[in-house]
């Protein structure tokens, strides 16, 4: 059998049958499972028992309008008319009665005021919805007496038109926009987390074969480069499989309750209709991005001798990526910036910034092409240059990992691999 | 299949890890690196495995170099032993012989052949970190070998080692060679190199200091050991001409001297004196060829 197939099934399947993976992708399915059902979750907590308010009507007008306003904005709420003074309605709510009060009193211009009386005024949910019916209220009364006629009122709250139409033919609507960033949104934290997990143990796989000094086996029996690649696509099916059975499940489950989500939060992110080519450069984004971070993290492994040592070369992998995030955070507000241009042809950003820039822009296809030359080469030349340093680590067993080192695994593995 | 090494240099930088070195180990032989720490052995050992390159000179095996198209046919056993310490003995055996083109099926009945002549059947489905530092030197041994190897490196593979596994290390050896397999090993216990090789070099700092086969390096270095256990005092032999070292011990005295020749005219000196228990005339140990190249150019 081809050894770089060797290399690869060993790394995925001595991973995938590994205990700590096992584990984290079971709670991370029960996660999923848990955040599709998230709503039948809250409404087993919540109880279904209704908030007795006690309301003291000092105008003797409003508890009427009141309630009507209250009932309609929530169910969870009921008014109960107090008959006897704040005192005792204060004592009413200290012995749990009812849980608040409500003082309603009309001040020198005739226009409502209200005291709130809780046991605690912790929770603002109830505060701040009587809070809001009071107001209405107080609007309301306060246009009557200054005449204006109610549907006046309405014309002037009611939202203005506001049509963006881009002129440009092939420019996206602003209903593709949404969807784009809808998607940028969600392959830029895939991404972010696949990195920031899968990196790690890519580096930890280098940095433990050096320090358990396997791999000077392993080197005399196949090229560094090989073993290199191989690691490194072991891994990445690793993160796939992890990352595949979340989605995997994640679709099943909102097909199952697809009326439910409908109108959610689906709507706004714009997952309904996406074309399939945002969905090709999706994938091809994100597998390069992974690529280029997995193969960074595996040089910067093979520069470490120990597993302890890892952290610290973790940092410049997660202030590249965090980098990158941010640009892109920011590019999702002004796409055609200079910095969004010219970042997407580095390859530490591209993969998320050239996406972004692939949904929201109208871009030409050579920029995209070479956007992704440029990754796949640097994926190579960074592959290259790690499997050189790791040959090269043969002989280094410091304790530190400077650049000096670097230089100095590089000079001995000059050679063919 | 005669691996031969022709003025090979290695330099880092400015140091000079070995200078000059040629060699030819024959097919089927079992080839000893001599050398006190920092010698040039691992250096060497890595030029021929390819994992380092040749600052000059070159290095051949049966007229080409070593690459890893011919891994199938090299065991390696490196001097920094290493597994990987969550897998099983079998899983570890199992990716390493693959990656030297076995099938997991030879692998594993390999496997277990070789760990029931070294006596621990039971380590099969051991994870390695569970295994004592000896033990799991055998399974690195077993993953050097498990393949028959044509040309098997072993660095240092007696290190470690109680006297018992060094005998069951030692056999397992020498029946590797008996079925063909060209053996070079490292190792600084001169009694090792002296029981098994025919062939061995003395590597000092680098420098090749003695080579060839051992018969004609004991015969050239000419100086001879003689023994002599007697009832009357010899201390007068220290001043004799061609007696190079005089070391007085409890039954009498053992002399270095310059050849045979020497021993000749001792022995008529002696004659008359008294009684004399013990006359011998022996081979210089490898020991003391050792001490005497690489201890003189201590100096």
């Amino acid at each position: 059998m081809n050894k770089f197939w060797v290399i690869l099934s060993h790394t995925y399947l001595s991973k995938l049958k590994a205990k700590p993976f096992i584990i984290s992708t079971i709670i991370s399915l029960l996660f999923v499972v848990a955040l599709a059902n998230i709503q039948s979750i809250i409404d087993l907590f919540t109880d279904d028992e209704v908030d007795q308010i006690a309301v003291i009507d000092e105008s003797n007008t409003l508890f009427v309008p009141l309630t009507t306003n209250v009932e309609a904005a929530s169910n969870d709420l009921e008014l109960v008319e107090f008959d006897g003074t704040v005192e005792e309605g204060k004592d009413a709510v200290i012995n749990e009665e009812y849980n608040a009060l409500l003082v309603i009193t009309l001040n020198d211009k005739q226009l409502p005021e209200a005291s709130y009386y809780a046991n605690n005024i912790s929770d603002t949910g109830d505060q701040i919805l009587l809070e809001q019916q009071v107001q209405q209220l107080k609007v309301a009364l306060a246009t009557q007496y200054s005449g204006i006629d109610e549907k006046a009122l309405m014309e002037i709250n009611e939202p203005v038109t506001f049509q963006a139409t881009a002129l440009d033919e092939t420019a996206k609507t602003e209903e593709e926009l949404n969807q784009a960033r809808g998607i940028v949104y969600v392959m830029l934290f895939v991404l972010y987390i696949t990195v920031m997990s899968y990196g790690q143990l890519i580096m930890t796989d280098v940095a433990n074969e050096k320090s358990s000094r396997v791999m000077e086996l392993l080197v005399s029996s196949a090229p560094a480069v090989t073993h290199m690649f191989a690691k490194i696509l072991g891994i990445a099916l690793l993160g796939l499989t992890q990352v595949g059975s979340i989605i995997i499940l994640g679709i099943i489950l909102i097909k199952s309750k697809q009326d439910e989500y409908m109108g959610g939060i689906f709507e706004y992110l714009g997952f309904q209709d996406i074309s399939p080519a945002v969905y090709v450069y999706a994938i091809i984004f994100f597998l390069l991005g992974y690529l280029v971070y997995a193969t960074i993290a595996a040089m910067l492994g093979s520069l470490v001798s120990r597993v302890e040592d890892t952290g610290q070369m973790m940092l410049p992998l997660i202030f590249l990526i965090m980098i990158a995030f941010f640009i892109a955070m920011f590019g999702l507000e002004a796409p055609d910036s200079t910095i969004v241009k010219v970042t997407s042809f580095i390859p530490f950003f591209s993969p998320m910034i050239m996406f972004m820039r692939v949904g929201m822009l109208d871009i030409p296809t050579w920029e995209v092409m070479v956007s992704i030359g440029i990754i796949v080469l640097s994926i190579l030349l960074f592959a290259y240059i790690g499997a050189k340093v790791y040959k090269g680590g043969v002989l280094l067993y410091g304790r530190s990992s400077s650049l000096k080192d670097f230089k100095k695994a590089l000079a001995l593995s000059k050679k063919d691999s | 299949m005669t691996l031969v090494l022709n003025q090979v240099t290695k330099r880092f930088g400015k140091d000079t890890a070995v200078n000059h070195l040629s060699l030819k180990i024959p097919e089927k032989e079992m080839f000893g690196f001599l050398g006190g720490n920092g010698a040039g052995k691992t250096t060497t050992f890595r030029m021929i495995l390819g994992l380092l390159d040749i600052t000059e000179g070159e290095i051949t095996w049966n007229g080409e170099r070593i690459n890893y198209s011919k891994s199938h046919l090299i065991g390696y056993l490196p001097e920094e032993r290493g597994l990987y310490p969550k897998l099983t003995v079998k899983d570890q055996i199992i990716y390493l012989g693959k990656l030297r083109g076995m099938r997991k099926k030879e692998i594993v009945s390999e496997l277990e052949s070789w760990l029931e002549r070294f006596k621990v059947p039971e380590y099969m489905n051991k994870r390695v970190e569970e295994l004592s530092k000896g033990n799991q030197q055998k399974i690195q041994f077993i993953s050097a070998v498990i393949h028959k190897p044509k040309l098997l490196i072993l660095d240092e593979p007696f290190s470690g080692l109680d006297p018992v596994n060094v005998e069951l290390l030692k056999h397992a050896v020498i029946d590797l060679k008996e079925q063909g397999t060209s053996i070079v090993f490292s190792s600084h216990r001169m009694e090792h190199v002296e029981e098994l090789c025919e062939h061995l070099c003395i590597l000092h700092k680098g420098n090749p200091v003695v080579e060839g086969s051992l018969r004609e390096i004991k015969r050239s270095f000419g100086k001879k050991n003689l023994i002599i256990h007697a009832d009357f005092e010899l201390d007068f032999l220290g001043n004799e001409s061609g007696v190079v070292r005089y070391k007085k011990v409890a039954e009498g005295c053992e002399l270095q001297i310059e050849n045979e020749d020497v021993s000749q005219r001792i022995f008529s000196l002696l004659q008359g004196k008294g009684f004399i228990r013990k006359f011998e005339l022996e081979e210089p140990s490898l020991n003391d060829i050792f001490i005497e190249k690489v201890g003189a150019s201590y100096e």
